[in-house]
């Protein structure tokens, strides 16, 4: 089962070196272009929300999504949706292609019927001591691994906006406050560097008092 | 870019699948004639990191205009003319000599697109994701962005709807210098928080 997903990067080990070019172009390829296009054109004819978009890309394969570039991600994601909301079928796309035509996984949360009401008013001000809720749902989230049960300081608070967790499974929507969220490095990880934090933003039903 | 998209021996097989998926949603009406071109001019020629330069630039030479950018990033950059989708909530964080700001998207690659155009692949790939927020000094001097050991770094993961732009710290000797010039010393680096100036 698909929980906690291969897209949710933050603090994994073993990587090596980044490879930095002070300049790049856009695209490198015609078809980097056409990826990002027909992903438009996709998620602007099924009605997919940011959510769903993402969570597309986030039920790859692992294997494949380490492996693919950027662009791939996207290709992949257009063709997924296009398939699951019915505009082609998946023996389409490989008779074209010439061949497989990988897709990403199933969904594997229910669709949100109801997602109760919207919180208008912060429950955290700056200043605040929140800890991240310790959950692993099995669909999308925005809540990255390394920040559950973790505490820190709101150091902002955001308007409010719809919960992703929501909006990516069907077509309920919930709005709530988000809040950027300090986090001492020393509290996220064993080796945290000296002097350094992280800022993650968060949904309010993210976080509870601490 | 190859022209020769009719010879499938010359294609890769993920440009067969791009062109698989764009033939069969042709056929099926859905994308407007022109549509890739659009997109591709669009990010090409529209939007980029000199869009961020111009609103570093203004910043460094109007004090005021600084304020309002710190203050509200959002209404500040849209005075300059940039906006649009992954931009509508801009923060905008200020280096200085004691305190360093780099940004990340740990989950996918969100970035202020208005400002700094489309991101880098290295800021799309694992290693950048995975590394800036657990050993943020040690990777920004791999990436020849050496800090005094007293800094402190603050490091920005996108999560949600807010975008950032690092506002670098204004070089020494550019006194006088006009807005198209303190501008070109600006760098799409220098705005994510992976370079000083």
């Amino acid at each position: 089962m698909l929980v906690d997903g291969i897209h949710d990067l933050g603090g994994m080990q073993g990587f090596g070196a980044v490879v930095h070019s002070p300049t790049e172009p856009a695209f490198h390829d015609r078809w980097e272009a056409a990826a990002r296009a027909l992903l438009a054109v996709v998620a602007g004819a099924v009605g997919a929300s940011g959510g769903e978009f993402r969570h597309s890309i986030e039920r790859m394969e692992p294997g494949h999504y380490l492996t693919s570039s950027y662009y791939e991600h996207w290709l992949t994601a257009a063709a997924t949706l296009a398939v699951e909301h019915g505009l082609v079928t998946r023996s389409e796309l490989e008779a074209r292609a010439g061949g497989r035509f990988p897709l990403s996984g199933p969904v594997l949360t229910p669709t949100v019927a109801d997602a109760g009401p919207d919180v208008g008013e912060p429950r955290f001000g700056v200043g605040d001591r929140v800890r991240v809720r310790e959950w692993h749902p099995p669909g999308h989230t925005r809540c990255p691994r390394y920040v559950r049960g973790k505490a820190g300081t709101v150091v902002r608070v955001d308007g409010t906006h719809s919960v992703p967790d929501i909006e990516a499974h069907g077509t309920a929507r919930r709005c709530e406050p988000t809040y950027s969220v300090r986090f001492d490095a020393a509290e996220l990880w064993r080796d945290g560097q000296r002097g350094a934090s992280v800022h993650v933003d968060l949904w309010d039903s993210y976080l509870e008092r601490s | 870019m190859s022209q020769d998209g009719h010879h499938p021996a010359a294609m890769s097989p993920v440009e067969q699948r791009v062109a698989a998926l764009e033939a069969l949603l042709t056929e099926r009406g859905l994308v407007p004639e022109g549509f890739i071109e659009e997109v591709t001019r669009r990010y090409e020629l529209e939007i980029g990191p000199m869009n961020g330069a111009k609103v570093v630039a203004r910043a460094w030479a109007d004090p005021q205009y600084k304020q309002r950018l710190l203050a509200e990033g959002t209404a500040a950059i849209a005075e300059l003319g940039f906006g649009g989708p992954e931009g509508d909530h801009m923060v905008v964080v200020e280096n200085t000599a004691a305190v360093h700001n780099v940004i990340v998207c740990t989950l996918c690659s969100c970035y202020p697109w208005p400002v700094l155009g489309l991101p880098p692949a290295w800021y799309k790939d694992p290693p950048y994701r995975a590394r800036m927020v657990r050993e943020p000094r040690t990777l920004l001097a791999e990436m020849g962005c050496h800090l005094p050991e007293d800094a402190e770094i603050r490091v920005w993961d996108s999560s949600a709807e807010v975008r950032y732009l690092v506002l670098p710290q204004r070089p020494p000797e550019t006194e006088g210098m006009t807005e198209p010039e303190l501008a070109g010393l600006v760098t799409r680096d220098s705005m994510i928080g992976v370079a000083r100036l």
